[in-house]
């Protein structure tokens, strides 16, 4: 993927029309991340009702990458299981190359398992902005945290 | 001076970045290096590798020699009196933490003022905090005003007898803009009050002596003058330099030492604690005979020449901001800028898929940032080896940005 494709495929969409952009007045877990390098920041807040994330919100300011990272994010979690949520971000990390791990996508139908989401296997090409893109999913692995 | 031929001394410059010939535009975070500065160095580990100031033996007499030579050079360059006014340090952060700490930390008091400017790079902030929580001394800053020149108008009012210090930019590695020097260094000494001038961009873009400046300490670093990393220099006035204590202690910067107390070396020995980085030091000499031979004044015409003709493109480009002055002689080629809503990230991003190598982020000034109101802004920034043409790419890749996204 070029980056010129990167951008419009998904990155743009996301990044002038954030998802779920806002605040949750009584949020069950938030965490704010930030990226000391490029100054990308990112809050994060969900509701999480028996397990299960019901509600998200993300408010940031950085890069295109790191605020449509956020906003797929914050599409991608809403009803999904804590459990799927976690395995959602080692996905994504792996796809990343962050971790180690097979993402588990399937290169014949771009899409199909990780929707928008694996428009950011594209950043790995481009090894400064993977931070950016990590970004919301490292804030939200610590925001989930404090609610064990 | 003729920048296509300059730029045959700079090997890196051949490079091809993502299949596209490298247009390097960050020279005011760090130059390339002419062959000349790459050869002197490595003459040096290949025939006259020894320490400095002890040897006995041939090798270190050379090495002592050479080395000696860099501040000699480094001397004349800012037309000194004496090599001795000329401390090798790391560089400008040192340099200005070695006058913070060896003359402020034993000079200020509680109540005692620090002046700065709001367009300080933090190596000329972060040290005077630190030494204000040592000795209760308080910073204060002057202002910018609306075309990005700092704000003297009020000077009278904020320069009294408590105000200890003047330390400002030489030139803004952010918005280009050329202090106000003889009017903050008037203003410094009518009160009493010790300068240091921040040289990091001033020294290598335009022709100064330290007569001119006036300031009682100038500093700079040799990476954004064609040199190495890792040093740089201090000049100071010598008898603040002799009243003024080292920094930082150990050995080669000692007369004699005792079991609980010691005696300095002469200036400038007493402010160069340890074995010094030697081929770093040659490399800097080298970097000052290259640009004496292409001249100061030769340098900041083209810079003058070239800086115009970004503005002018840059001005082409609807929503495009410059952050900085734009009229050429109160500015250097460092040129801030942001486009539409593209965050400079995505811009050099996208920049450098075109081989254009630009700096984003806040340029280690955020309060000058929160002046700006922005977050960060791109910067392009020229120097000896730098062509119209590569400012041609730079516009042509920004245009493409636009492009990519979308902007209307
Ligand atoms: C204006 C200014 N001051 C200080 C510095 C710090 O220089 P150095 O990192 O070489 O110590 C820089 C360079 O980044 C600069 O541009």
């Amino acid at each position: 993927m070029s980056l010129e494709e990167l951008y419009r495929q998904v990155i743009l969409d996301h990044y002038r029309n954030p998802r779920r952009s806002g605040s949750i007045e009584q949020a069950d877990a938030h965490a704010e991340g930030h990226n000391p390098l490029c100054g990308d920041e990112v809050t994060i807040e969900v509701m999480i009702d028996d397990g299960v994330i019901v509600d998200a919100a993300v408010r940031g300011r950085g890069c295109s990458i790191s605020q449509a990272s956020a906003s797929m994010m914050a599409d991608a979690i809403v009803d999904k299981s804590l459990e799927s949520v976690a395995t959602l971000t080692r996905q994504v990390k792996s796809m990343l190359d962050i971790e180690d791990g097979n993402p588990g996508l399937d290169p014949e139908r771009p899409g199909s398992v990780l929707g928008d989401l694996e428009a950011l296997a594209g950043v790995k090409q481009f090894p400064v902005r993977i931070k950016c893109a990590d970004l919301p999913w490292t804030t939200l692995e610590e925001a989930l945290a404090t609610t064990d | 001076m003729n920048p296509t031929t300059v730029r045959a001394d700079f090997p890196i410059l051949s490079r091809r970045v993502n299949g596209k010939q490298l247009v390097y535009l960050d020279s005011a975070a760090t130059t390339q290096k002419p062959i000349q500065v790459i050869d002197a160095m490595n003459d040096f580990y290949r025939r006259h590798n020894a320490s400095v100031h002890r040897g006995a033996y041939t090798l270190a007499e050379e090495a002592t020699a050479l080395y000696e030579g860099a501040r000699s050079k480094i001397a004349s360059f800012l037309d000194a009196d004496s090599p001795r006014e000329v401390v090798l340090t790391r560089g400008t952060t040192n340099a200005i933490n070695t006058v913070a700490y060896g003359w402020g930390l034993y000079n200020l008091k509680p109540g005692d003022r620090i002046l700065l400017t709001k367009m300080e790079h933090h190596a000329n902030v972060v040290p005077w905090q630190l030494i204000c929580r040592h000795t209760g001394a308080e910073l204060e800053y002057l202002p910018l005003t609306d075309d990005f020149l700092v704000d003297t108008s009020n000077l009278e009012a904020v320069i009294d007898n408590r105000t200890r210090v003047v330390a400002f930019s030489g030139m803004s590695n952010v918005l280009g803009t050329i202090g106000p020097h003889a009017e903050l260094i008037q203003a410094a000494r009518s009160v009493g009050a010790m300068t240091i001038i921040d040289g990091a961009q001033l020294i290598p873009h335009a022709p100064t002596t330290v007569h001119d400046l006036g300031a009682d300490f100038v500093v700079f670093s040799a990476h954004k003058m064609l040199g190495p990393t890792g040093i740089g220099a201090m000049w100071g006035r010598m008898e603040l330099l002799e009243a003024m204590e080292p920094a930082e202690g150990g050995g080669s910067m000692i007369r004699d030492v005792q079991l609980d107390n010691s005696t300095w070396a002469d200036v400038p020995y007493k402010f160069e604690a340890g074995t010094p980085p030697i081929a770093e030091a040659i490399g800097f000499g080298a970097a000052v005979d290259y640009l004496t031979k292409l001249g100061m004044d030769n340098v900041r015409a083209h810079e003058i020449e070239i800086t115009r003709y970004a503005l002018d493109r840059l001005g082409e480009i609807p929503d495009l901001t410059v952050y900085g002055p734009d009229d050429t002689s109160m500015r250097g080629g460092a040129v801030s800028f942001t486009l539409a809503d593209i965050h400079p990230h995505d811009l050099a991003t996208i920049l450098d898929q075109q081989g254009v190598a630009i700096r984003a982020g806040h340029h280690c000034a955020r309060p000058l940032m929160r002046v700006l109101d922005v977050p960060a802004t791109a910067r392009a920034s020229f120097y000896v080896y730098n062509t119209l043409e590569e400012v041609d790419a730079l516009i042509a890749a920004l245009h493409d940005a636009r492009r990519i996204f979308d902007v209307a």
